[in-house]
């Protein structure tokens, strides 16, 4: 068990380094430069800063040069938020990111759960087909339209919740909800169909001929092989989720780091891009191996050496 | 299982926790304000943008200030002597300025914060709005030592400054940003991290308590400031916010009290706004144009860029699209500044503009070549694009390809001339035509059109060593007729108009101007 969970760490460090390198490059690739505004610098002053941030020499150096600051832990300045580091603005805004991001996980966990075991439990019944419409609704709403309807029928209609901001409780309901509801939609349906499948299984029709109810044979045998596809999808969906969204964080002002993937590509601001991109790499990386360690857990078929 | 128990248990308490340090929250401030975007420097010599200038307006005192209308008032400086030929100018400083610190400010202090902006290492992207000081050029290039800058303080309370030419506009020019004062020992103590809250030393009206990445600023009262009456708020916020709905949101329920942006304003919901009394619309000195790049043809020819200028019809473009009531615009210069009247452009023409692209080669755009016509990618330029390319069309007979690029691809497209023809925007830096016309002179970084005329840069060369304002600002119309009437290296569509959103009955000191200053100083509660 701990060698393969370090025999896994061991191999993320590649990884995560290879993902860096090729953010790196990509940004850099890109035309147009990150210390160009719409009033135009001297070429002199724009070499100064170049060099200034190590971003002068060919392109196999600077990103070797980033490299190796990486890996003595020092992941850069940012380029346009001036006197900044890449490392203090991911410190500050990734655990806005991480509170909302978990409290919307486990919503869609702990809604898309019961949802899809209950609609498995009226498998073809009006229930369940309303439950599956339901599903498909949440998961075809882009976030761009949910969050402002959102806004819209509990911040004006029904004055109950803050419409933006951060800083209080309450202002983390509506963010929240409108993070997790599209992946509600799919926990529900992947427990549904996991459910029907395990379901229709030889050993749960052994156990109702032993007698077993229903319920016990729902919860107790059926959920546990039935959750399998629902865990390798909660892995990149933890990973995904905790690293925020640019429209509900743009929608609800939210200063998470979600914001900075695409403005950091927008403003060429290549050392907070790669930052932010190693960070949702490590993350992903993380979550990917609790998703596995919890698959060997749950199913004893596989054995984590394998 | 002891995961069952133990991942609950600890995603409870990680949650509790972050809950806690993340939703820590100051009672609500004085006044909470939507500032745009998160700032991104806060230091005077290398912020370029009029978001961060507003919150340095409150942190920093120049020589001068503006007031709540825009206008240069004295600030640090009590009083100043201009020399008869108009080149030197003696600035007596309060002897009651302090920074923030408790230390005393010092003309040396203005000395050290203008020669840094101009040293070529500090990178500022507005060091040329000191070259009018004598010598600040051939400093900012290290082609002379910071001794010969025309810089002098002959005692602790006088700042002399040599100008090459006579600028009329110089104090009011020691307002803006770049001209504000830095504290030394903590620049230089430390380094690019100085204007970090538990560092920054400032000598505004108010100070940094606090700086939350992407969230807010928070500035509260200078009590070392010289008139503490001018501060009459104890904290002020301003939030980083910048779509336009969630200000307008934070707004309506009373969130945020000031929307000081017309981009924080939903431009869908202008019909709605205008008539409500909290909403403040007012001219602005910023200009939305179209550049030809003049190297390449078909505009290499004079006579093709004058008819497309005449095909446009900007009318309906303010009617169809950006609805603001924006004025047209005849000039690059937008009307309202004082004693300057720009010249007359060109009416709406179809039928010149057709007769001068036959002459030109092309009878009902027979035979003209594929051109495009560059935006960066936004829905409002598109819409813009897509009628202009639509009026070309049917009077010109000219296809006209769009071609959209994101931000840094777009500006790059631009210096390198990479383009037919572009879309642009200029906002003024300070209230003279010069903000405006210095971008066309020969070889001018902000030319971005290939253009260059001997006769326009000799009027604009003249009108600096002019020490007669009225002579000179007739020296700099004449500059601008060449540019819209008789070279047309661009075309002005609009200019643009700001917006303030407030509560009238609330808040006093807000009035829409020109420059679109709003120095958070001026307000206050009624």
């Amino acid at each position: 068990m701990i060698s393969f969970l370090l025999r896994r760490l061991l191999s993320s460090i590649p990884v995560a380094l290879l993902v860096i390198v090729v953010c790196f490059l990509l940004v850099r690739l890109a035309p147009g430069s990150p210390f160009s505004s719409e009033r135009a610098l001297d070429p002199a002053t724009q070499q100064m800063l170049e060099s200034k941030y190590g971003l002068s020499g060919s392109l196999p150096e600077q990103s070797l040069r980033y490299l190796g600051n990486v890996l003595r832990g020092d992941l850069g300045d940012s380029l346009k938020f001036r006197g900044r580091t890449v490392l203090e603005i991911i410190g500050q805004s990734l655990p806005r990111s991480l509170l909302l991001g978990s409290i919307a996980f486990l919503l869609a966990l702990g809604l898309g759960v019961p949802l899809g075991a209950w609609a498995a439990a009226r498998n073809g019944k009006t229930a369940d087909k309303w439950l599956n419409g339901f599903a498909l609704l949440t998961l075809s709403i882009p976030t761009f339209v949910l969050a402002p309807v959102a806004v819209l029928c509990f911040s004006f209609a029904l004055p109950l919740l803050p419409p933006a901001g951060w800083g209080t409780p309450l202002q983390l309901v509506l963010p929240s909800i409108c993070l997790a509801l599209p992946f509600v939609g799919v926990c529900a349906r992947l427990t549904r169909s996991g459910l029907l499948e395990t379901i229709g299984a030889d050993f749960i029709r052994t156990g109702r001929a032993k007698g077993v109810s229903e319920k016990t044979l729902v919860l107790l045998h059926a959920l546990r092989p039935a959750v399998l596809p629902l865990v390798a999808y909660a892995g990149p969906l933890a990973a995904s989720i905790l690293t925020g969204s640019l429209v509900i964080e743009e929608v609800f002002a939210i200063p998470g780091i979600g914001q900075f993937f695409v403005s950091g590509v927008m403003n060429r601001d290549v050392f907070l891009v790669s930052g932010v991109v190693l960070i949702y790499c490590l993350l992903l990386l993380f979550f990917n191996l609790i998703a596995d360690w919890l698959t060997a857990i749950l199913d004893p078929r596989i054995r984590l050496q394998s | 299982m002891t995961f069952r128990r133990g991942i609950p248990g600890l995603t409870g308490l990680l949650l509790a926790t972050s809950l806690l340090t993340s939703c820590q929250s100051r009672p609500r401030a004085d006044l909470v304000i939507c500032n745009g975007a998160e700032p991104q420097t806060l230091d005077p010599a290398l912020v370029s943008g009029q978001l961060e200038g507003r919150i340095c307006s409150a942190l920093y005192e120049g020589l001068t200030r503006r007031d709540a209308r825009g206008k240069s008032v004295p600030a640090a400086a009590e009083k100043w002597e201009i020399s008869p030929d108009g080149k030197i100018y003696t600035f007596h400083l309060r002897p009651d300025l302090r920074w923030s610190n408790g230390e005393p400010v010092t003309s040396h202090d203005y000395r050290f914060s203008w020669l840094r902006a101009l040293q070529p290492s500090t990178a500022s992207p507005y060091a040329e709005i000191l070259f009018g000081i004598q010598n600040a050029e051939a400093f900012h290039q290290g082609k002379l030592p910071a001794d010969s800058v025309g810089l002098e303080t002959p005692d602790l309370h006088t700042l002399r400054v040599r100008l090459t030419h006579p600028l009329p506009y110089f104090p009011s020019l020691t307002s803006f940003t770049t001209y504000l004062p830095v504290h030394q020992a903590t620049v230089e103590k430390y380094g690019d991290r100085w204007t970090q809250p538990n560092s920054w030393v400032g000598n505004g009206p108010y100070r940094l308590l606090d700086w939350k990445i992407n969230d807010r600023v928070s500035l509260e009262k200078n009590p070392s400031y010289h008139s503490p009456k001018r501060a009459q708020l104890q904290r002020i916020d301003a939030l980083a916010v910048t779509r336009a709905s969630t200000a307008f949101n934070l707004y309506s329920t009373g969130q945020a009290d000031l929307l000081l942006d017309k981009g924080l304003v939903p431009s869908l919901m202008l019909p709605q706004l205008r008539g409500r009394s909290d909403f403040h619309p007012g001219p602005l000195l910023a200009t939305y144009f179209y550049r030809f790049n003049v190297t390449r043809p078909p505009f290499q020819d004079v006579r093709v860029r004058r008819a497309f200028a005449l095909a446009i019809d900007k009318e309906s473009i303010i009617e169809k699209i950006t609805r603001g009531n924006e004025p047209v615009a005849q000039a690059l210069t937008p009307r309202g500044i004082a004693d300057y009247n720009p010249p007359e452009g060109l009416p709406y023409d179809p039928t010149t503009a057709q007769g001068l692209l036959k002459l030109a080669g092309f009878p009902q755009g027979k035979g003209f070549p594929r051109v495009s016509l560059l935006y960066n990618k936004s829905e409002l330029n598109e819409q813009i694009a897509v009628e202009i390319q639509a009026q070309w069309k049917q009077v010109l007979g000219v296809e006209v390809e769009l071609r959209n690029q994101e931000w840094a691809t777009y500006l790059r497209s631009l210096d390198e001339l990479d383009f037919d023809i572009a879309r642009s925007s200029w906002v003024g830096d300070y209230d003279d035509p010069n903000t405006f016309l210095d971008c066309f002179v020969t070889g001018r970084g902000n030319n971005r059109t290939g253009w260059s005329d001997p006769t326009y840069d000799s009027l604009l060369n003249r009108a600096l060593a002019e020490p007669n304002a009225a002579r000179r600002l007739k020296l700099l119309a004449e500059a601008e007729t060449i540019l819209v009437t008789q070279a047309f290296p661009i075309i002005p569509l609009y200019h643009f108009v700001g917006c303030l959103m407030f509560d009238p009955n609330r808040w006093t000191g807000l009035y829409p101007n020109l420059l679109d200053e709003h120095p958070f100083s001026e307000i206050s509660p009624r």
